[in-house]
């Protein structure tokens, strides 16, 4: 290939190398500023640049577009990144990490619940982070990524000739708030600065100019090595609105690849106790004939392999469709989800995208096709889709971009709130809100002399704080002491253009304030995320009732502590035996019914008491009237 | 005298105006800012302007601002690549030294 002769051409001094502009659009020597899109993928990683006005990948020195994001660490030597790393992977299986995205943000003990597919070694790092044992060292998933986007940051900077002025990263729809922000600490960590992280649905929209029209709903059908991704998307004033994502994390093209290989061997006679290195080539042969019979109608397929009889053999189309049908048949359950979630149908899409190298398999199209009844858009590779699409929002954000390409917009994907009293789930900002945003919203004490405030941040949307995802925790203290529901807390939510949250609390009266940063030690996958969701809807009633009930019972609580502590002050004075009988009746049915869970009977039970009690609150209204007039003339009170 | 385009240059700028889907051909000029006095300009050109000075070649077409004409006249555009960069590059007789760069240049 030519690119692999340049090296002789090799000058002393860098010059730079001009791109054409669009007109009125060139900008000052040294000042074009470079921008790169990057899509940091589960199997491959690519990174992409707009030059001249046209966004593509850049390849490396041998051509390669696509870099394996497979890493391996040796004891001494450098760190190796790419398919070097990949060929290792079966020799050196614990110090070569592979699909480490799916480790991004989690926990140790979701990484436990994945554990049974991951040869690695994993160790507790010092957060909740778990780290992976290697001869290198015990390395972080965040490092582990990093390690990828150095060899891309490297490309892109050799490839332009100079040093990036801003990348935009692109992370799945479904990615909550720690997994966003270990891929924006990879790229800190490897030297990039991150513009901003974008959804991969909508990277491939706005490669495909979607974001152009003023509004529609759009399919993207994301099948890669390992994963699988449908999300709807709805365009609304040049923001993209993900309405619903759905998927499954462990369907891909290498799926595809095993029942190719499963039929090979038992075409050619080889028995289930074939070895590592026999089933791996295998596999390989297997893969070649799923990239053939994306032109050919039938493909031959040589087994000639150490320890395995010699066999021959043709794979045709029709079998290759009848072998993998069963696989593309459990992509649609997803996307008849998806449609349902969103509550729309197929004929109110403008268009379906396809992404993920996987969508090159004419079974996929076909199947896509029939399903959404119309023709998907395959006309950019779909390897490279979201890595372009990340490239020209980079470049928008770089400011080399004419002003009326608009930003594009992202929301957040669950709502974001408070615990309140009782267990409630306050939503301070609604899921979809467009971000960036800030919202506020003023809470106060609930007992007398409350002079500390617990604050609960939950996502999620339920009523219930325990049906939500808790990710942090922090308190206000200082607060001057006054009676229940005095103070004014004025709780803020910030959530910047990554989707990652800042709150903070503020007293305001003596302006004393509390804040956090979001950084939860876990996270969620695409599953738990769509069940929260699924849940929400599919609890409505019940949350409901169930708010209901929390608020009756907290409102009973602030009743009988108010009361408590009235008659602790001057029960004994202001009221007569019986009278008192009669009050400590009504509490304890108050009592009674607020254990119990039919919020009809609490508030009648919070009537009585307020009934027995209404004579007695009458005198102390009385009575601290008088004492407040006490040694004061009347006229003193009237107004002058 | 007359601006030219190397073949790499012209085959170029064919695939980029292609892929753009318009455009009449490119547009060069020189602007007064940069490190050494004057600074090239490569732009998509969607018009004609009146006084422009038109050259073709390779089946190419440039066109010069007068103005600019007197700075780049004898003007070869090459397109080089470098390792992995590639882009445009003037072969300008008219400079008398340039800033290491190559973005600006002094006559």
């Amino acid at each position: 290939m030519e690119r692999s002769e340049i090296r002789g051409n090799h000058k002393e001094i860098t010059m730079a190398l001009l791109q054409i502009s669009e007109p009125g659009q060139s900008t000052v020597p040294h000042e074009h500023r470079l921008a790169a899109g990057i899509d940091l993928g589960t199997t491959n990683s690519l990174i992409a640049s707009v030059r001249s006005g046209v966004a593509g990948t850049l390849p490396d020195t041998g051509g390669n577009h696509l870099l394996p994001s497979v890493v391996r660490y040796t004891t001494a030597g450098p760190v190796v990144v790419g398919q070097t790393a990949l060929d290792a992977a079966s020799t050196d299986p614990l110090n070569t990490i592979a699909s480490v995205k799916r480790l991004m943000g989690r926990g140790i003990e979701d990484v436990k619940s994945l554990g049974a597919h991951l040869p690695y070694e994993f160790v507790p790092g010092a957060s909740d982070m778990p780290l992976l044992h290697t001869c290198h060292g015990d390395i972080s998933p965040v490092e582990v990524s990093a390690d990828i986007l150095r060899v891309l940051k490297t490309r892109a900077e050799q490839t332009l000739g100079g040093e990036l002025a801003g990348v935009v990263i692109t992370v799945p729809a479904y990615f909550d708030d720690a997994q966003r922000q270990a891929t924006r600490d990879a790229g800190k960590l490897a030297g990039l600065p991150v513009l901003r992280l974008l959804n991969e649905p909508t990277a491939a929209a706005v490669a495909y100019g979607l974001d152009h029209g003023s509004e529609g709903i759009v399919a993207i059908y994301d099948l890669g090595g390992g994963t699988f991704d449908i999300s709807i998307l709805r365009l609304n004033r040049g923001v993209f609105e993900v309405m619903a994502t759905a998927g499954d994390t462990a369907l891909g093209g290498d799926d595809i690849d095993r029942v190719v290989a499963q039929w090979i061997m038992q075409q050619a006679g080889i028995g289930d106790d074939a070895g590592h290195g026999q089933l791996r080539h295998l596999m390989q042969l297997a893969r070649a004939a799923k990239e053939a019979l994306t032109e050919l109608p039938a493909t031959p397929i040589d087994v000639s392999i150490d320890g395995v009889d010699d066999w021959s053999g043709t794979l045709t189309r029709a079998q290759f469709d009848e072998l993998i049908g069963p696989l593309v048949q459990k992509t649609l359950s997803p996307c008849r989800r998806v449609l349902r979630d969103a509550g729309i149908r197929t004929e109110d899409l403008q268009a379906v995208v396809m992404v993920g190298g996987s969508t090159r398999v004419p079974l996929v199209r076909s199947r896509v096709a029939g399903f959404f009844g119309r023709e998907p858009l395959v006309d950019i590779d779909p390897d490279r889709v979201v890595a372009v699409g990340a490239a020209i929002q980079a470049d928008i954000l770089a400011g080399n971009r004419p002003d009326d390409d608009m930003l594009l917009l992202d929301v957040i994907p669950l709502s974001l709130g408070l615990e309140t009293m009782g267990g409630l789930a306050e939503k301070i900002i609604p899921r979809n809100t467009t971000i960036p945003t800030a919202r506020a919203q003023e809470f106060t004490t609930f007992k007398d002399g409350q002079t500390a405030m617990s604050l609960h941040v939950v996502q999620g949307e339920r009523e219930l704080v325990s049906d939500c995802r808790s990710l942090a925790q922090f308190e206000l203290r200082n607060i001057p002491p006054m009676v229940a529901g005095a103070a004014r807390i004025r709780v803020s939510f910030q959530v910047d253009a990554d989707g990652l949250l800042n709150v903070t609390a503020e007293e305001q009266v003596k302006g004393i304030k509390s804040s956090i940063e979001v950084k939860p030690s876990y996270g969620l996958n695409d599953r738990e995320i769509e069940t929260m969701l699924k849940d929400s809807m599919a609890h409505a009633q019940d949350d409901m009732e169930q708010r209901r009930l929390r608020e009756q019972q907290v409102d009973a609580e602030r009743v009988l502590e108010a009361l408590e502590a009235a008659l602790a002050e001057d029960g004994d004075r202001l009221l007569d035996a019986e009278e008192r009988k009669v009050i400590a009746a009504a509490a304890a049915a108050l009592q009674l019914a607020g254990k119990g869970s039919d919020y009809q009977a609490i508030r009648q039970a919070i009537e009585g008491v307020e009934k027995a009690s209404s004579d007695y609150v009458a005198r102390r209204m009385n009575d601290n009237i008088r004492k407040a007039m006490a040694g004061h003339r009347v006229d003193e009170f009237e107004s002058p | 005298m007359a601006i030219t385009l190397t073949e790499s240059a012209a085959s170029r700028v064919k695939t980029f105006l292609e892929s753009r889907g318009s455009g009449v051909g490119l547009r060069l000029s020189v602007k007064t800012t940069g490190c050494s006095g004057m600074a090239y300009v490569i732009e998509y050109a969607d018009e004609i302007e009146e006084d422009d000075v038109i050259f073709e070649d390779h089946g190419v077409k440039v066109f010069v601002n007068p103005g600019s004409l007197v700075y780049l006249d004898g003007t070869e555009l090459d397109y080089a690549k470098e390792g992995l960069n590639e882009g445009f590059k003037f072969n300008n007789p008219n400079v008398k030294d340039e800033c290491g760069c190559g973005e600006s240049f002094n006559i």
